[in-house]
């Protein structure tokens, strides 16, 4: 089988995930104890508001019409209408993305910059009291809740040395770069114990294999043997190990945008909820899960085109 | 996510005493519980913190709800270990009481993912075909979600509260069980003693609740360890977003969010609560790291 044809495969395997994922988030609406629209409107119900919000939802037809509907709309690029802005659905997201693609980047920099010298070193001196200490720390670090991780921040860095701001994204691109800093080192240390973990395990599986033996036996220094030979295979699980918890990533990013005020779309999602602006509430939720469907797409089909050795079947 | 770094406690304990040949694993697990250092030390921190919420009425002269506006933001005293919040109610006594919340919501939200997923695991790995197609497709579409996004999500469709979290947590959270237990039942029934068992004609609900079940449970429960540590997490970053229970009950995110507006001049209001929650995952995460050793099969 070609590249092609797997790439194409792949999409298709991924197609029953999405509808599966679209339903469940239909649904949600559903799981309103009472009327959602008498939830929203609150005091301001009326039974002629209250039938006019239904008829928006499509909740005054049968639920399998209500979901082709809901389709139907998702297919011609709507994602609905958010009650509380008034404004569709994607624009307010697209207005919010660049703040989170900010984010979501910076923060796998340096979940990568932490995560492989950690994991290398950890593998080097395997059994050691580096690689010990390197495998107690997330028993420390993983109960910690991420918002507080950076609350603390905010209190050291922010507020005690005065070095970045404590919350808000800026008005120009160094001034948002200053801004996620902060952040997305948060986001990195919440990660960075399960990517060192898996990382640590696959260094050493590459350490064993027979190629660095036949390099150390041909004479490669182990700077060589370590960089040259063992890096750039450990990398290719590097890739893997991000994309399955590309998830917490972008949850993480959902509650850091609240703790460091970043306008960003998790930011846009807690400010839905607290308007109950469900349409908004359900798009955001859709967006999520369908990029992260999207990343482990292309993490699949990445590591095809990196690593020969991956067969596509 | 495994919060567990399996094979530390192996090191400490001395070599001699590994190849212990162990006739049943409970009987095992009887005599050697205490030669794990971490699960000593899990079962002491965990039982100091659980023995501190429930005894909290003796541990605190104030109550967690009374407020007193003539002593606000009281910082650290013999009156007030942790001084007073912007309501002027005692956080000491809120930290005791928020545990007793937290932590029993927590360990009681494991429950039903347990139960959930071990069961739809047991069918998927043990029937196969259609059966497993349709639960592992169903794994996919819960796996797709950010853990968090889901979980805020559903809370806020069902409503703030115990009720929300329970719900929301089960949703999302049988699917570890279920990828769990369906691995290790697709290794055990190619075990001769299932074979044994189907030839002695035993039906197959015999065969998974009796001879199955008691040889793949084992992970689940150490996975379940570190599960109440995500879901203390959980709990305490919807009472951090305005979704956990609802106040006056206190909650060591609630607690969180109100102390991070005080930042500058009160920095123990914010700080206390989060290390109450780091110092129950320490625990959490020991406990399951000596679980692991213990149960694991020689």
């Amino acid at each position: 089988m070609n590249i092609a044809s797997y790439v194409i495969k792949r999409i298709l395997l991924a197609i029953p995930t999405i509808l599966g994922v679209t339903i469940l988030v239909f649904f949600m609406i559903h799981l309103v104890p009472g009327d959602p629209a008498v939830t929203l409107l609150g005091p301001r119900a009326t039974p002629d508001l209250i039938a006019k919000l239904h008829h928006a939802w499509g909740l005054d037809r049968p639920l399998l019409q209500q979901y082709l509907l809901y389709m139907g709309r998702l297919f011609h690029g709507d994602l609905g209408q958010s009650f509380f802005f008034q404004l569709p659905a994607t624009t307010l997201i697209a207005s919010r993305t660049g703040a989170t693609v900010m984010l979501l980047v910076t923060a796998t920099l340096f979940t990568v910059v932490v995560t492989i010298p950690l994991a290398i070193l950890a593998a080097i001196k395997r059994d050691k009291t580096v690689d010990h200490v390197v495998r107690s720390v997330p028993i420390v670090t993983l109960g910690m809740p991420s918002f507080w991780v950076g609350i603390m921040l905010i209190l050291l860095v922010s507020l005690r040395l005065g070095l970045l701001p404590v919350g808000g994204y800026g008005q120009n691109l160094p001034q948002h770069l200053q801004s996620v800093i902060l952040p997305a080192l948060t986001i990195a240390l919440a990660i960075s114990p399960m990517t060192i973990r898996s990382l640590r395990a696959s260094m050493i599986d590459v350490l064993e294999a027979d190629y660095i033996l036949t390099a150390r036996a041909k004479g490669a220094s182990s700077g060589r043997v370590l960089f040259r030979h063992a890096l750039r295979n450990a990398l290719i699980p590097m890739i893997t190990v991000l994309s399955v918890n590309i998830g917490w990533l972008v949850g993480g990013t959902v509650i850091i945008e609240r703790v460091f005020a970043i306008p960003g779309i998790g930011g846009l999602m807690l400010d839905a909820i607290g308007n109950r602006d469900f349409a908004l509430v359900q798009a955001i939720t859709l967006v999520f899960a369908v990029f992260v469907i999207f990343v482990y797409l292309v993490a699949d089909v990445s590591y095809s085109l990196i690593d020969p050795r991956v067969r596509f079947d | 996510m495994s919060a567990l770094a399996p094979g530390n406690a192996t090191q400490t304990l001395s070599p001699d005493l590994l190849p212990l040949p162990v006739t049943s694993v409970k009987d095992g697990f009887r005599t050697r519980w205490y030669r794990s250092r971490s699960f000593v030390a899990g079962i002491v921190i965990l039982g100091v913190i659980i023995g501190m919420c429930t005894f909290a009425p003796l541990l605190t002269p104030y109550s967690p709800t009374q407020q007193d506006l003539t002593h606000v933001l009281q910082p650290p005293s013999a009156q007030h270990l942790l001084g007073t919040d912007q309501l002027g109610i005692d956080m000491w006594s809120q930290l005791l009481y928020g545990g007793r919340t937290d932590l029993r919501i927590a360990f009681l939200a494991v429950i039903l993912p347990f139960i959930l997923g071990t069961t739809l695991g047991c069918l998927a790995g043990y029937y196969g075909r259609a059966v497993d197609v349709g639960v592992m497709r169903m794994v996919d579409i819960v796996v797709a979600f950010p853990f968090y996004v889901l979980v805020i999500a559903l809370v806020f469709a069902i409503g703030p509260g115990e009720k929300g979290i329970y719900i929301a947590i089960t949703i999302v959270g049988w699917v570890s069980y279920a990828r769990i237990v369906r691995g290790e039942i697709l290794v055990a029934k190619q075990q001769d003693y299932v074979l044994a068992a189907r030839s002695a004609g035993f039906g197959a609900p015999r065969i998974i609740v009796r001879h199955l079940l008691p040889n793949v449970i084992t992970q689940a429960i150490v996975f379940a360890t570190a599960d109440v540590v995500l879901d203390i997490l959980a709990i305490v970053t919807l009472g951090y977003l305005g979704l956990g229970v609802p106040p006056p009950i206190p909650d060591w995110g609630r607690m969180i969010f109100n102390g991070q507006q005080f930042l500058t001049t009160q920095w123990q209001l914010a700080t206390f609560p989060g290390l109450a929650v780091v110092v129950t995952g320490i625990g959490l995460a020991l406990l399951g790291d000596g679980l692991s050793d213990l149960l694991r099969p020689e």
